[in-house]
């Protein structure tokens, strides 16, 4: 039995038809980039699967429980942790208060407050500064370690590298390979394709809202992905 | 001497003030709802700790205990059954709820207990009027220096409360941004009734405390509720230790403006958050100017 199958998911933001008759399954132990062009309906899918958004019509089902109305606190408590587009850190807060908050679910595991900040040494030096205060890249493992701290079995990263330095973003997915040690699945949207792939062990491509493209990692060419990417496959296929 | 004495009331007094803001300053701070059922909740607590005190002969100070978890239940009832519903509407429809529970509230009150004015002082003894005497022109009351403690302990234990505990955090974190919240695993709705339970038992805290120090009906609430807001406002929204700060500042305004002449009591005490908020609107006005000096055209 797959760990996250979506059915027939329909998601609106409004007038926008975000994601449609979306439908796939993720296996306990895959590592999932979801690619795509910017409003392709990566994030929406994202926010729908942990919560944030509910959808218009299909369905969602976790462990083989039908999850498609619960509310995103519950969803965290079953093991779906999202780390958010633009990190949301609590700002008032200090780091070790925000991995903290993530506490209160109560799902204990692999990761606790001391782990978090042996995998993020960065974060370790800046326990009791205000989030609002962090640089880019410190925001962002302060949001992953804060999704970690509910030890999640399926984790959905949002553009971890969005506006980071490539050094910070080498770091933080050196600090991911570490992350796969929580025996966490993982699906993750990247706008940079080689970052993707080389953790992925699945590509999933968004277009317009579906997925044209899905596969395995190693599976796939660099072309293919960049095809399915720009909708270039229908071009081809004179469906355009 | 008769200075100090004037102080020493003035900041007595804020402690009344604080503790009445306190659960105003929490609403806001917390749901951002301006509740302006405020006072009337207070008004409320006083009537029932009466009616306890009066039917079974009790101490007002152990009526209050039972009060209190009703006052909570009061409070959860209310963010579960109106606030909830309302918040989902915008700002407007939350201010517009509490004012009609105001309303409802007062007469309510009135249907059930008449116009007579009441007090809780005389079911309290001596400590209504005992005061421990420094000089023969400087005295402390009793029951004054007993409203200031509970609302340092009230005001310092919430503070505490916000900072160290689980339950704190997760008030704080919702707080900030309950969409967030919700995805690291807080439930959202769930902390918003228990901090609306926990601002409408420090109500009733307040309010028990203005009955056993003066009178009251039941059209108290809202004069009640204004003072609570000028406290908020000049202590800086949604900060507690402002609030305790904002409400000496009220108290003492009102206490040296009384020495002056006692019509201008309350007039000093309006005319002092009128100031501090002029003062802060024009600190943001410069401020959106780069600064003082130059929003005064005194820089080239």
């Amino acid at each position: 039995m797959s760990l996250l199958a979506v059915d027939r998911l329909d998601v609106r933001h409004g007038l926008l038809h975000a994601v449609r008759e979306v439908s796939f399954a993720v296996d306990e132990g895959e590592i999932v980039a979801l690619v795509g062009a910017n409003g392709a309906g990566k994030s929406t899918l994202l926010r729908a699967i942990a919560g944030a958004h509910l959808p218009s019509g299909g369905g969602i089902a976790f462990d083989g429980a039908d999850i498609t109305s619960m509310r995103a606190y519950n969803r965290v408590a079953q093991g779906i942790a999202l780390v958010p587009e633009g990190r949301r850190l609590f700002g008032g807060m200090s780091v070790e208060e925000n991995l903290k908050a993530a506490m209160r679910v109560g799902r204990r595991g692999y990761w606790t407050l001391d782990k978090v900040m042996e995998l993020f040494p960065m974060l370790s030096a800046r326990r009791d500064a205000l989030a609002g205060n962090l640089s880019g890249g410190e925001r962002q493992a302060a949001a992953i370690g804060r999704a970690l701290m509910t030890n999640p079995r399926l984790l959905l990263l949002d553009e971890v590298s969005l506006g980071l330095a490539p050094v910070v973003i080498e770091q933080l997915y050196r600090s991911m390979r570490n992350v796969l040690q929580g025996g966490a699945t993982l699906i993750l949207v990247e706008q940079e394709l080689t970052r993707a792939l080389s953790v992925a062990t699945r590509v999933m491509c968004m277009l317009e809202g579906r997925i044209v493209l899905d596969g395995p990692a190693e599976a796939m060419s660099r072309d293919q992905i960049v095809d399915a990417y720009f909708g270039l496959h229908r071009a081809a296929r004179g469906r355009a | 001497m008769s200075l100090v004495n004037l102080f020493a009331q003035g900041v007595l007094l804020g402690g009344y003030y604080a503790l009445l803001a306190c659960g105003l300053s929490l609403m806001f701070g917390v749901m951002r709802i301006i509740n302006l059922a405020h006072g009337d909740l207070a008004i409320l607590a006083a009537f029932l700790v009466f009616s306890i005190s009066d039917a079974f002969g009790l101490s007002p100070f152990l009526s209050l205990v039972a009060v209190l978890p009703i006052m909570a239940a009061v409070g959860w009832a209310l963010q579960r059954g109106i606030l909830e519903r309302s918040l989902r509407s915008g700002m407007l429809v939350p201010l517009l709820a509490t004012f009609g529970l105001s309303i409802a509230l007062q007469n309510l009150l009135f249907e059930a207990y008449g116009a007579d004015t009441r007090s809780l002082g005389d079911m309290i003894g001596d400590l209504v009027f005992d005061s421990y005497e420094v000089t023969s022109q400087f005295s402390v009351s009793y029951l004054a220096a007993l409203i200031f403690a509970l609302a340092a302990a009230v005001l310092g234990g919430l503070s505490l409360f916000l900072k160290y505990t689980s339950l704190g955090r997760a008030i704080r974190a919702t707080a900030e941004d309950p969409d967030t919240a919700e995805l690291v695993g807080i439930n959202a709705r769930a902390v918003y009734a228990v901090a609306a339970a926990i601002a409408v038992a420090t109500v009733a805290l307040a309010g028990t405390m203005l009955a056993m120090r003066a009178t009251f009906d039941p059209y108290s609430g809202p004069m009640q509720l204004i003072f609570a807001f000028e406290a908020v406002v000049i202590g800086g929204i949604g900060s507690l230790w402002g609030t305790l700060i904002g409400g000496i500042v009220l108290g003492l305004a009102q206490s040296i403006g009384a020495a002056f002449d006692p019509k201008w009591f309350l007039l000093a005490g309006h005319l002092t958050f009128l100031v501090v908020l002029a003062l802060r609107l024009f600190r943001d006005w410069a401020r959106a100017r780069g600064g003082l000096r130059s929003s005064l055209g005194l820089r080239g």
